[in-house]
């Protein structure tokens, strides 16, 4: 017990855990649409757009993540505008963009000395240096992401699982499309203090891809996405406390290991596919009552 | 069916009253069995226009009367056109199937019609408003493998989606948005499957949760895009009947199909199409029999005395840029 109530004798560890589980939250609800919509690679092409921006900022004496937000929704909405409209493949443009953002943030990092120490903050995150400010910040942004959501989530359902039916009946899906890239950016940017650029889309991706082993109902994915994004990061934050090792990763190992362990475990997992064929009816009464995990 | 027909168009024409050629090309699939349908509209039905005799048809008549209305449309993807000079005026309650090989542009005209897709040329009017204006009254249905079954959503929450835009932002579906939703699920005969997950349904099943999606719309236009295609003679009765239904309540369907015996024996009009409109009207005029029998020749197969007529069935259109397909065991997820 006291392993646990100590740290919250700390300031910096009680914000680390709001950040951390506000973060864990955002990312899991937006992820699930990243999931579903089977768009993780453009997660990752934005949080590593976002670099240069930092990178700016700083030359710039500006805030480091309004200059990371700024450069993470510009590539987003880039990446919108760019496949709709010149015909390039989303992947090729995406691949392009990827790697050009962050040469160009090594490229300006690089002139600048002195600052290795925060380019491994930005990297890799450390939640358990986060000020008073950023995480006002990040808590209002973090609440508009999840507010907006939970606003359109039913028109981001429609649109994702049916773009076609969905325009059809006069949802807004190119401006939702646009939307959508802008909260995943968002999203980002209020998670790089927490895991940095290199391991966000784990945050984004792996709670989501969790659920979907254990449920095949929408709404119930979501709400087990968030619980695993938020328990992952409060255990993931305890235990990188303890173990003085890094935040970031701490998290998003507790998450991968989820993950395995509902792979391995869950309903459709390795284990039940091993099952007999009896057992798959099972499932699907199982099913009836809402529970099965998603298709073999 | 591997044979592969060398001339699956065949022009025929027909003579009609005042002395103007109707152009048929006739069609692809099975055309057996044929019965002559007896609903075929006594009333006026707005013919395609035939670019060589424009003033033949009431054009204006047409217009004020039409829920589907195209005047001279020409559409396509990139570069490449998908249909020309496509100018035609469809009824409230008409039940139209549209017929024509692969890459006629079939599921591009009900793109059109549906405001998926902006032509590039020519006016399009649905229910009496630019397409797209009056979306919440369209319900439309994209072929079965536009849609990626391992989705984590039950035929519960796919027939939900039919009120979303009812409901608009914020709203949670209410006590009226459920009994809609149990009432479709009810007349497709799939009321005791609410929450299994679609990816577990046979192709029939789905199609009928589609359609159930659409009927929970509660639209005046259904734009159905192969909604009998692949599945059991049971269901496409069942499906066929509703739409019967929906049509004679006074609401307008339009669906692609390659069946010609069900587009003959089920729908009230046909739209035949290649690239443009090359015959329309009731169906017992547009695929009859006897005009199939001297058209077709000596091209025509006659099995154990049915009149049978060969296409690759394969039955994507081109799609557009970047539009997803999904096929059965493609193993994503």
């Amino acid at each position: 017990m006291e392993l646990l109530l100590d740290p919250l004798g700390y300031s910096f560890f009680l914000r680390a855990l709001v950040a951390s589980a506000l973060v864990g939250a955002a990312c899991a609800i937006v992820g699930t649409y990243v999931v579903l919509r089977g768009v993780a690679f453009i997660g990752d092409a934005i949080a590593h757009a976002g670099f240069p921006g930092i990178v700016v900022a700083y030359l710039l004496g500006w805030p480091l993540y309004l200059g990371a937000a700024v450069a993470a929704v510009g590539t987003a909405l880039a990446i919108g505008v760019v496949t709709r409209r010149a015909g390039i493949r989303q992947d090729t443009a995406i691949g392009v963009l990827f790697a050009g953002t962050f040469a160009l943030g090594v490229f300006l990092f690089s002139g600048i000395s002195g600052y290795v120490a925060d380019l491994f903050s930005f990297l890799f995150g450390n939640v358990l240096a986060i000020g008073p400010g950023d995480l006002v910040a990040l808590v209002v942004l973090g609440l508009a992401v999840i507010l907006v959501v939970a606003v359109l989530w039913k028109e981001l359902l429609y649109a994702t699982f049916d773009p076609l039916g969905a325009a059809a009946s006069g949802i807004k899906v190119e401006r939702l499309e646009l939307l959508f890239l802008t909260l995943v950016a968002i999203t980002i940017v209020v998670s790089l203090q927490a895991v940095g650029i290199i391991l966000v889309v784990a945050m984004l991706v792996t709670p989501a891809a969790t659920a979907q082993q254990l449920t095949v109902r929408f709404t119930r994915l979501m709400l087990v996405a968030t619980a695993v994004g938020i328990g992952s990061a409060i255990v993931g934050l305890y235990i990188s406390y303890w173990l003085d090792v890094a935040s970031g990763a701490t998290i998003v190992l507790v998450q991968t290991t989820l993950f395995v362990l509902a792979v391995v475990f869950g309903p459709h997992g390795v284990l039940a596919q091993r099952r007999s064929p009896v057992s798959r009816l099972a499932d699907d009464e199982l099913d009836d009552a809402g529970v099965a995990g998603a298709p073999a | 069916m591997a044979l592969q027909w060398e001339r699956p168009w065949i022009v025929a024409q027909i003579r009609r009253e005042g002395g103007r050629l109707l152009p048929l090309w006739l069609l692809v699939d099975t055309v057996s069995h044929m019965e002559t349908p007896q609903h075929a509209h006594a009333r006026h039905l707005p013919m395609a226009l035939d670019h060589d005799h424009p003033e033949g048809v009431d054009a204006t008549h047409a217009h004020a009367h039409a829920d589907v209305w195209l005047s001279d449309v020409s559409a396509g993807y990139g570069e490449r056109v998908a249909l020309e000079h496509v100018t035609l005026a469809v009824e409230p309650g008409s039940l139209l199937a549209v017929v024509g090989p692969n890459g006629a542009g079939k599921s591009t005209m009900l793109k059109l019609m549906a405001g998926l897709l902006t032509p590039w040329t020519g006016r399009i009017e649905i229910l009496g408003q630019p397409a797209g204006r009056e979306a919440r009254r369209v319900a439309y249905v994209p072929q079965a493998e536009m849609v990626d079954w391992a989705f984590p959503v039950t035929v519960e929450d796919v027939v939900m989606m039919g009120r979303f835009p009812r409901l608009g932002a914020i709203r949670r579906p209410g006590a009226d948005d459920r009994r809609a939703v149990q009432s479709a699920l009810e007349q497709v005969g799939m009321a005791r499957h609410l929450r299994t997950q679609v990816g577990r349904l046979s192709g029939g099943q789905r199609r009928r949760v589609f359609l159930a999606r659409a009927l929970a719309a509660e639209p005046d236009l259904f734009l159905l895009d192969e909604p009998v295609t692949g599945i059991d003679p049971t269901t496409q009765e069942l499906l066929m009947d509703l739409l019967e239904a929906q049509a004679k309540r006074g609401k307008t369907v339009v669906a692609t199909t390659h069946d010609l015996a069900c587009a003959a024996a089920r729908f009230h009009q046909v739209l035949a199409v290649n690239r443009t409109v090359v015959a329309y009207g009731p169906s017992n005029l547009v695929l009859d029999a006897d005009v199939l029998a001297r058209a077709y020749g000596g091209h025509l197969l006659v099995l154990d005395g049915r009149t049978v007529v060969l296409d690759d069935a394969h039955h994507h259109d081109q799609a557009a840029p970047g539009e997803r397909h999904f096929h059965e065991h493609d193993g994503s997820r």
